[in-house]
């Protein structure tokens, strides 16, 4: 008996504590389809009294949010290749290659993790300038093509791999470059899912840097253009839930399905910070 | 043994030009990167941290010394900022902590739905700051809010959230709590799982009670990783600055009464213009990093010495 209460008390606290995390969301979707009168309702109404997408239709009219959609994408996409692309090799020759000095390069390496990238922005901002690339997406590419961070975490995992696999390959004529991506990458696919996905997450969210160097409307993400949006359309709240709604149901849809390997990276602490 | 290792190692190493530069290739990409974007970002915010009146436009300064650090640490603005970023850490880690020891000792027990209550907890992680920062907002809405609707049943009046300087710490805290708090269950859920489970099974045997293994067996043990998450979330949270924005309309409070670390820096730079003033800003809240990374390294290593 006293179990069963004390199972009934766990799982009471945790369906409460479920619903408070997960309140936010419910609010925002379920604003996103209110009517402004029913929005600015007391005491508020719960849910709202028809579903339309006018919300949606206007906030789109309102501003260019499948243009910022579209960038928010490409920005994604090329990042994410291309900091895959310089991680593999990087890991692969931290890993496998020797050169002398490898083991200090890559501890320097890691204390740099430490350094906070507010203190890199006003240089970068300058560099970014100074290359004309200010209010280009380029200029949100660009800075994010290496990581210091994705590399350790494949290197780790490249380092787990035994070395005889390694020698037969190369006994059987196999150069580094082929052994890397006929083996190891295929190999290393749970790690860099982990990997792309913290980065896709990092790139979608990013707020700061892209407030600092995109000033025109047509080259704006979306959650910098959902800032600016909120000037625009401040008395509408309904509209910018149904914006918001925009930009957090990808990435809710995303987790659902890969939370196992989100999950993992962040717990080597990864994302947010 | 360790002749059969080398063995092969000798025979197949290419000693031409070609291979011997292989290694240097392949880092190429990702140190062009990190030299460019990094390294001498750091190199030169330090430098620029000494340049006194220097100008953002001919990038000409007028000589080295400390005028930049003498200007921000006597600045009222920069005390504030100092001041808000502390009342942050110190309210939001603390309370972020507790919660989380607590639920990811819940979630680690064997449960119905725990796929479900995971998504539930993690879900803010994943998230953009800026999106549900507009729907907490919403939410905090003094006259139509849900929140004050809710506080209603039990009697509080209605809290301006918001609109009034005492209340935007607070709101600014519960908003970081709830943001911050999938990182820390999950680091305390992986650190729990590290703990052998026979403890349990003695502790079980001898007939204790839940809440004593718990304060006896899981606190003690998972104390280490209780203390590192402390200062991870210490690190992030001096960075507050994202959060600010959906709430205050892009502005560091109400009345300008929130500024922060990270929100100085932008204004010295972007709204005065003085890169100097930002950078040797930039300087101070790396020091205060700096000092919290060490103590995690020497905590660190000094835990894996102990379980070796």
């Amino acid at each position: 008996m006293k179990r069963r209460i004390s199972r009934f008390c766990m799982y009471f606290f945790l369906t409460l504590g479920a619903v408070i995390m997960l309140f936010p969301f419910f609010w925002m979707f379920s604003s996103a389809f209110k009517t402004t009168q029913e929005i600015n309702k007391f005491p508020p109404q719960w849910l709202p009294g028809h579903l339309s997408l006018d919300n949606f239709r206007r906030a789109f009219a309102m501003a260019p949010f499948a243009k910022y959609f579209f960038n928010s994408v490409f920005v994604m996409v090329c990042s994410v290749g291309l900091t895959t692309f310089t991680t593999i090799l990087a890991a692969f020759a931290f890993s496998r290659l020797r050169f002398p000095g490898r083991k200090l390069i890559f501890s320097l390496l890691l204390s740099l993790m430490m350094i906070p990238f507010e203190m890199l922005i006003i240089t970068n901002y300058s560099t970014i300038v100074d290359l004309g690339l200010w209010d280009t997406l380029t200029a949100l590419i660009l800075p994010f093509t290496s990581s210091i961070f994705y590399t350790y975490i494949l290197k780790g995992f490249f380092d787990s791999v035994s070395d005889s696999l390694y020698w037969s390959a190369r006994i059987d004529g196999s150069s580094n470059w082929r052994y890397l991506w006929k083996v190891m990458v295929p190999m290393a696919r749970p790690s860099l899912t982990t990997i792309i996905l913290l980065n896709a997450l990092a790139s979608w969210n990013s707020f700061m840097w892209p407030m600092y160097v995109i000033s025109s409307d047509k080259n704006r993400t979306l959650p910098w253009g959902l800032q600016v949006f909120t000037t625009e359309a401040g008395s509408y709240p309904e509209l910018l839930m149904a914006a918001s709604t925009v930009v957090v149901l990808p990435v809710i849809i995303l987790f659902l399905f890969a939370r196992k390997y989100i999950v993992r990276g962040v717990a080597r602490g990864g994302l947010k910070g | 043994m360790k002749k059969n290792k080398q063995k092969p190692d000798r025979e197949l190493v290419d000693r031409s030009f070609l291979a011997r530069i292989e290694p240097y290739l392949y880092l190429l990409p990702f140190f062009l990167g990190i030299a460019v974007f990094t390294l001498y970002p750091v190199v030169n915010v330090v430098l620029m941290s000494f340049k006194e009146d220097y100008s953002y436009l001919t990038r000409e300064f007028s000589q080295w010394g400390l005028a930049n650090y003498d200007k921000v640490l006597s600045d009222p603005k920069f005390a504030q900022a100092v001041g808000n970023t502390l009342k942050y850490v110190l309210l939001v880690v603390p309370i972020s902590t507790l919660i989380s020891v607590i639920v990811a000792n819940l979630l680690n027990q064997k449960l119905r739905f725990s796929a479900l209550f995971q998504t539930a907890y993690f879900l803010p992680m994943v998230t953009s700051v800026t999106a549900v920062g507009l729907a907490w907002k919403l939410m905090y809405n003094k006259n139509f809010g849900i929140i004050n609707y809710i506080l209603s049943f039990f009697g509080i009046d209605k809290i301006p959230w918001l609109e009034n300087a005492a209340w935007s710490i607070p709101s600014l805290v519960i908003f970081g709590v709830w943001n911050i708090l999938p990182f820390t269950i999950i680091l305390l859920l992986s650190g729990l799982q590290n703990i052998d489970p026979q403890y349990y099974t003695a502790a079980r045997v001898d007939g204790s009670g839940s809440l004593r293994i718990f304060l006896r067996i899981t606190v003690p043990l998972l104390a280490p990783t209780i203390f590192l998450v402390c200062i991870v979330n210490t690190i992030s949270c001096f960075k507050v600055f994202s959060e600010l924005y959906p709430l205050f309309n892009g502005k560091p409070g109400p009345f300008y009464n929130l500024y922060t670390v990270v929100y100085y820096i932008r204004y010295a730079m972007m709204e005065n213009r003085k890169y100097g003033v930002a950078a040797a800003a930039a300087i101070v809240l790396f020091g205060f990093i700096f000092v919290f990374t060490m103590i995690q390294r020497v905590v660190q290593s000094w835990m894996s010495a102990r379980k070796r």
